[in-house]
């Protein structure tokens, strides 16, 4: 009989580690979806996952039980996806000079006749990440959190353990920080 | 200036929502590595034990070497050090010679008299 998610952190808390693997097989995917939004290298995402269950590990005894087990978790990888974030800002100054050949290509599409560049394009997905790695941590966790999973302020504020105003001031500069980073690259590009 | 040449060719707004929707139209892969929860688990279970008695005597020890250090570095001063004055000059007989030596020099009523 499969055990149920109580039982199994209450083993893991009596010492039994091995009560700790069906937890990870279950939540990993998720866990992985989310550290894929802030890493591009798989080896940096497979760091990302690894801490985040090694903290889980850590702190299980600070698991209350009043939220799921996977809200908790959750929390958690949020929380290291930023700190991964902050540590890892160097290419944010970088130029966009080296787009690759679909990315000029659905720009000049978007330039030319907007309607037509396809949002399902790969090229626009490869375009939006380069975007957002030119932001700021906190701006990017925000635009990732509220404008691409379309969470709401009081789950953002949740998750990032932020107060709702700091939620919505952070919304409210990373939209802009977003723009300026469109205009430099259409600067760049076309001017 | 820049900003109106831009907006004369390239509808920012626009550009922004388009690539925001194309981040929703492609959520990121969940496949876990093969092998991932194996190699977790071996560095769970390769984790040490965090005791805190094992700490507080290896914080112990670790007091120990510099203490030690000081006392050897006492001994060795205490030990070479040059040896104390004799008991004839005394600090304190020395203070007392000089304060009262003022007084004996002062002259006396009597001789100012004379």
């Amino acid at each position: 009989m499969e055990r149920t998610e109580t039982e199994l952190i209450a083993a893991v808390l009596q010492g039994d580690a091995a009560s700790f693997e069906p937890l990870v097989q279950r939540y990993s995917p998720r866990v992985f979806a989310t550290a894929r939004r802030y890493a591009r290298r798989e080896s940096e995402v497979e760091d990302i996952v690894q801490e985040v269950w090694l903290k889980a590990f850590q702190k299980l005894k600070g698991f209350r039980g009043e939220a799921p087990f996977e809200h908790w978790l959750m929390r958690l990888a949020v929380r290291t996806c930023y700190d991964f974030l902050r540590s890892h800002q160097r290419n944010r100054e970088t130029a966009f000079s080296e787009l690759s050949e679909p990315e000029h290509d659905w720009l000049e599409r978007f330039v030319s006749q907007p309607d037509t560049a396809a949002e399902s394009a790969d090229a626009a997905r490869l375009l939006v990440g380069r975007i957002l790695e030119h932001l700021s941590p906190a701006g990017r966790l925000v635009i990732t959190l509220l404008e691409i999973e379309e969470r709401s302020v009081k789950e953002i504020a949740k998750l990032t353990g932020w107060s709702v105003p700091l939620v919505k001031v952070r919304a409210f500069r990373a939209r802009a920080e977003m723009r300026k980073v469109l205009a430099r690259l259409a600067k760049e590009k076309y001017l | 200036m820049a900003s109106n040449k831009i907006a004369s060719f390239m509808n920012l707004d626009q550009l922004q929502h388009k690539l925001i929707g194309a981040a929703r139209a492609h959520p990121p892969a969940d496949q876990v590595p093969y092998g991932f929860e194996t190699r977790l688990m071996a560095r769970l279970r390769a984790r040490p034990v965090l005791d805190a008695w094992a700490l507080w005597s290896r914080a112990l020890w670790r007091a120990a070497t510099p203490c030690v250090a000081i006392m050897v570095l006492l001994v060795a001063w205490f030990l070479l050090a040059p040896p104390a004055p004799p008991p004839g000059t005394d600090l304190s007989q020395e203070f007392e010679n000089t304060v009262l030596a003022a007084a004996e020099l002062e002259p006396q009523p009597a001789d100012v008299l004379r």
